[in-house]
């Protein structure tokens, strides 16, 4: 692509490339760092002499195991990935379904219904959090997972919904009727022929609604109160904090734990999840 | 074998309630169902129910009386509220002109062929997939004012001979708030943008670059007008998360220093819940809806323009 001599290349390549990989990658570098280095290195001021911040030759595992045996960093870490799961499945479910129903049926309001199922995935939870704490107080349901599981779809249906309408238009109608005259009900045509055909587009909305669920906070945040059912980001934002001490170790190895489980799950389907990014964006 | 591909493809007389799903109305109502339960619940009636609250004096534990629009009144005439208003649309502006130029940029430069492309891909994305929480608290630490390693780096590269007290300056909090919205944003708009490049023909450009256009020309008048679709998606939806943050700000200053970076969100949160004047905070997360309200339109209008065509 780039014509001319070699340092065009890396006036307006490698450098502006490199400066954008340390600008986003530097907090990461510094969590792991962090998360490993004792506490006699980390609580030196920022001119103190012969002091070099961005490596240790003394690295320990204090902080990590601090987490697990003084904190309730296990459960935080079980609860997330329960909740996570659970709401996954339930808006997978219902996307799938409310998906299909919306690109391949007839039937009236069909077109008011899916620009009203697109409006509420650009509802941000930050506009309802304090009437829905009322509503999850009414129903008995504050304090649980519950809560959670049953709220994150509101954020992850419409998204799903969207995406795999998107998917479901490109199944050819052929298929669907060929089956059909083969004798198979709608219901049969649907979930044996047609669903099957649209499983990249599920894997990319599972994905995609699996690390939205992972991330989600103020939720977490105002429906849960004992620290035994908090998520990880809640967990981590209260717990580790004794009114205004921080202690940057555990708080940077709870927040590289934390992270672990969705980097993990995101290297595993890069190209899902970029698919469900763009695919979300484009509609 | 056989016996299963009879019985799935010759079913004899289904039973009623099957029948009844062979009428495309009835299924679709049938596969709606759950969605509109969901949404119907946790979406349409919280938002009945805030406005509701949004106009009485309920507190937490207190159903409150009627009291029309005293709540609103209150806090338009509250400075930390206008305040919040106008970082809310600072932010917001700020954050979203940075986002985009620097996304751009990012995503011209993915769009080249080089080695470790995947990888490097799949590595910048990662600041949007970490849970901002956590990520923020890196950002937190690394901008703490006795510890601070960005200062550490400023001093030794000669650049500041006395600390800089980041989050503790409202001017300096705010910077440092949008900073990590910045850094937050910017992998999202590369990669969507990157996926609206990767649609543009390469043979425009190389048509027009045989036409004598210089590579800003090209830019100008072939891949921005071709990319303006997909840009204004990803901006209008930017908009409304980045108008809607809570993360960010509750983490790194928690609306401090003295309440000068408090965004509409984080001010609704600790009025309504820090607080438990629930209707007061009802009313200021409301506040927000006439703008999210009108950037929803707008990009409706848009798609339907987009489809229609």
């Amino acid at each position: 692509m780039i014509e001319g001599a070699a340092w065009r290349k890396w006036a307006f390549f490698y450098v502006p490339m490199a400066l954008f990989l340390v600008f986003l990658l530097f907090p990461f570098y510094w969590m792991v760092i962090t998360s490993v280095r004792p506490d006699s290195e980390l609580y030196r001021p920022w001119n103190s002499i012969n002091y070099n911040p961005f490596w240790t030759w003394k690295p320990t595992l204090d902080h990590i195991t601090y987490l697990f045996e003084e904190t309730l960093f296990a459960s935080w870490l079980w609860n997330t990935t329960f909740i996570a799961l659970a709401s996954t499945a339930i808006s997978l479910v219902c996307g799938v379904f409310a998906g299909y129903a919306l690109s391949r049926l007839n039937f009236p309001f069909a077109g008011s219904l899916g620009t009203g199922i697109f409006i509420t995935y650009l509802v941000p939870q930050t506009l309802l959090f304090i009437p829905l704490a009322e509503i999850i107080r009414n129903y008995r349901l504050g304090d649980t997972p519950w809560s959670l599981i049953l709220t994150y779809p509101t954020f992850l249906i419409p998204f799903c919904t969207w995406l795999m309408m998107g998917y479901f238009k490109a199944v050819p109608r052929e298929l669907e009727e060929c089956a059909r005259i083969d004798g198979a009900s709608r219901w049969q045509a649907m979930l044996y022929i047609v669903i099957p055909v649209a499983i990249p587009g599920i894997l990319s909305a599972g994905i995609f609604a699996f690390t939205l669920s992972w991330n989600e906070f103020i939720y977490a945040l105002v429906f849960l109160s004992s620290p035994a059912q908090k998520t990880v980001p809640v967990g981590v934002t209260s717990e580790l904090i004794r009114g205004d001490v921080f202690f940057w170790g555990p708080l940077m190895a709870g927040a590289l734990l934390g992270s672990i489980p969705v980097a993990i799950a995101y290297s595993f389907f890069v190209e899902h999840y970029v698919a469900g990014l763009t695919g979300s964006v484009k509609g | 074998m056989a016996i299963a591909e009879t019985r799935l493809y010759m079913p004899q007389a289904p039973r009623p309630r099957l029948r009844l799903l062979e009428d495309e109305r009835w299924l679709a109502l049938v596969l709606l169902v759950p969605t509109l339960v969901l949404l119907g619940m946790f979406i349409a009636y919280p938002f009945m129910r805030g406005i509701l609250l949004s106009v009485t004096n309920a507190r937490v534990g207190v159903p409150g009386d009627f009291v029309g629009f005293a709540n609103f009144y209150k806090i338009f005439n509250d400075g930390i509220f206008r305040t919040s208003v106008y970082n809310t649309f600072v932010y917001t502006g700020v954050t979203t002109v940075f986002k985009l130029s620097l996304g751009l940029w990012l995503a011209m430069l993915l769009n080249r062929n080089f080695r470790g492309k995947a990888f490097i891909r799949a590595f910048i994305l990662l600041p949007f997939i970490i849970p901002t929480v956590l990520s923020t608290f890196a950002w937190k630490w690394m901008f703490d004012p006795t510890f601070s390693v960005l200062n550490w780096m400023l001093y030794h590269l000669g650049l500041i001979t006395s600390r800089i007290n980041w989050l503790g300056d409202p001017d300096l909090a705010m910077i440092s708030i949008i900073i990590v919205n910045i850094w937050r944003g910017v992998p999202f708009f590369a990669i969507s943008l990157l996926a609206g490049l990767q649609t543009i023909s390469p043979e425009l450009n190389e048509a027009a670059a045989i036409d004598g256009a210089k590579p800003w020309q090209r830019f100008w008048h072939i891949t921005w007008p071709l990319l303006l679709p997909v840009t204004l998606v990803v901006v209008l939806f930017s908009v409304i998360q980045t108008f809607a943050d809570f993360q960010i700000v509750y983490v790194m200053t928690g609306g401090g220093p003295a309440n000068a970076t408090h965004l509409f969100a984080t001010y609704a949160y600790q009025i309504g819940i820090g607080t438990g004047l629930l209707s007061e905070g009802a009313a200021i997360a409301l506040a927000m809806f006439p703008v999210l309200f009108l950037v929803v339109i707008f990009q409706l209008l848009y798609i339907r323009r987009v489809e229609v065509r």
